[in-house]
């Protein structure tokens, strides 16, 4: 390959993972803005919860478990007017961001729930004999005391989004999916595939590593 | 007679149950006065948790009245039900101290809840970090701690609003005998110190003996018998009681067996081997449970008598005239 090539190959491939970074780190963000609330309200609400709200909880399990049912791949397109809505385009990473947040909210819903029902009953319960309403028994006790399972969960969703983030490459999307899809499949360049499986699993693995590390460093237990 | 700061009446609760509802407190009546050491004891699945938690309003009551200092907890309102919280301290058998929290900021948590400024809380938890003999451990996690440490860091993080009552529920159970009579003591010290009042649910007869003033015996969701442990020791009537006295050597009892009751009479007289040289016929030492203090006997025993009535009979009287109570129990007591 000639230096002119190979420094827009560079270019290229960095710009891609810069975008894939930005997809899965901003769709994270937004994911759990949505995702946290309904998971603390999941956990709180159920029958066993602090709270238990037989229709609230029913509701939300619905819809939940409703999204959770459609691919990612489909889901993608068939939200794309709501994309366009938001974004004006179905193009591009930005994009991309709309439908990974709508796949990725629930499922960090039911992460954040599950954590929030590890956490031992006899605290809570010893948190309400000493007068906690429930709001202080979420925000003092849930909350904090099952943080080394939300951060566990946090690892496994941003990765989760990650992969998500690379198939929108099909339809648009950016990213090193996208490389991977124009480049890789459509012109039969597989040593461009190559770099961007590599690229990807290292991304994987760093982002793995590092959410890991801080969950078990802020466990207690 | 002092005044009463925890009074129960009719209390019944139940639960909803696969095969309809599950009564677990059955028209309940206790009068708790203020200092007092108060035990509730019963086997497992007699209804004592449900009770204790009736007594803060964590469980609610199906019918009956929870007074706590004059006051009906049922008719507060939430926020008024959380402050009255803070004036009842409760302990549990598994400590359930906060895991991600140290010693010292579990101590902390009720004084947050209750809105104390941060410098005063933990300066308030230092105190009492010393009151349960754990100064040097502030900064440890629940996990760097042994059981009976964890306990103290709770019985530490319960007396933080100053509570005019401790409930303690089976506060021992998942202890071993020596840590059990350390806290056992703590809890007497502070009794004593803070003059709160300890109510003590417990399904181990030494807990009650060792500290409670007062007992209730809580059988099938109803209490069967209460009153002053010393009298309720030495002449159980309800069959639970005899139960809970004699768990130990229930399984062997014969034809004609009576059970003595030694109730500070001296240590020095070998009464029972005295009595076995006079009347010159064997007894069986079922089960023992007595101990020595300050020379004076206290406890009680279990002795199958001889086959020989006459013997039998005047070895009663002997007994008695000995000044010891003394009670015939048969095999299903």
């Amino acid at each position: 390959m000639p230096d002119t090539e190979v420094m827009k190959f560079t270019q290229m491939m960095g710009f891609g993972l810069l975008e894939t970074l930005y997809m899965t780190l901003a769709s994270t963000a937004m994911a759990y803005a949505l995702g946290l609330p309904l998971g603390v309200v999941l956990a709180v609400t159920r029958l066993d919860g602090i709270a238990p709200c037989r229709w609230v909880s029913q509701t939300l399990n619905v819809i939940i478990n409703l999204l959770r049912s459609v691919p990612f791949l489909i889901l993608l397109i068939a939200v794309q007017p709501i994309t366009r809505a938001i974004t004006g385009t179905t193009l591009g990473s930005s994009a991309t961001v709309v439908p990974l947040i709508i796949a990725s909210a629930p499922f960090i819903a039911r992460l954040v729930e599950s954590s929030l029902n590890e956490v031992d009953k006899g605290v809570i319960e010893a948190a309400a004999a000493m007068g906690s309403s429930p709001m202080r028994i979420i925000f003092r006790v849930m909350i904090p005391e099952s943080k080394p399972g939300l951060l566990t969960g946090a690892a496994i969703a941003v990765t989760t989004i990650l992969s998500y983030s690379a198939m929108a490459g099909i339809v648009g999307g950016g990213g090193l999916g996208a490389i991977a899809i124009n480049y890789g499949l459509y012109r039969y360049r597989e040593d461009i595939m190559m770099v961007t499986v590599v690229l990807l699993v290292i991304v994987v693995q760093v982002l793995q590593e590092v959410g890991m590390r801080i969950a078990k460093k802020s466990d207690k237990r | 007679m002092t005044a009463s700061i925890i009074e129960i009446r009719g209390l019944t609760k139940h639960f909803p149950g696969k095969n309809g509802d599950v009564l677990a407190l059955d028209g309940i009546d206790l009068s708790i006065g203020e200092g007092e050491i108060f035990g509730i004891i019963g086997m497992s699945g007699a209804g004592k948790s449900t009770l204790v938690r009736c007594m803060n309003l964590l469980e609610k009551p199906s019918s009956g009245k929870v007074l706590f200092d004059g006051k009906d907890l049922a008719s507060l309102s939430k926020k008024e039900l959380y402050e009255a919280r803070r004036s009842i301290g409760m302990i549990f058998q598994q400590f359930n101290l906060l895991k991600q929290r140290t010693a010292i900021e579990n101590i902390c948590f009720p004084l947050e809840i209750a809105r104390m400024e941060k410098a005063a809380a933990r300066r308030r938890a230092l105190e009492l970090l010393e009151v349960v003999e754990l100064g040097d451990k502030a900064n440890a996690y629940p996990a760097e701690l042994s059981g009976g440490q964890q306990q103290r860091v709770a019985i530490a993080r319960a007396l933080a609003n100053r509570p005019k009552v401790l409930l303690c529920d089976e506060a021992t159970s998942a202890l071993d005998p020596a840590t059990t009579r350390s806290i056992l003591r703590l809890l007497k010290d502070i009794n004593g110190k803070f003059g709160i009042t300890i109510v003590i649910i417990t399904h181990e007869m030494r807990v009650v003996e060792e500290i409670c003033g007062k007992v209730a015996i809580l059988d099938e969701s109803r209490v069967v018998e209460s009153g002053i442990v010393k009298e309720i020791f030495a002449r159980p009537k309800s069959s639970a009681a005899k139960r809970l006295f004699f768990s130990a050597g229930a399984a062997g009892i014969g034809r004609r067996s009576i059970r003595i009751v030694f109730d500070g009479q001296s240590s020095f007289e070998p009464i029972v081997a005295n009595m076995v040289l006079r009347f010159k016929a064997p007894v069986n030492i079922m089960h023992a449970d007595t101990r020595d203090i300050n020379g004076l006997a206290y406890g009680q025993m279990l002795v199958q008598l001889p086959g020989d009535d006459a013997a039998a009979n005047a070895m009663i009287e002997h007994l008695i005239s000995r000044g010891l109570s003394v009670e015939e129990v048969n095999g299903n007591a």
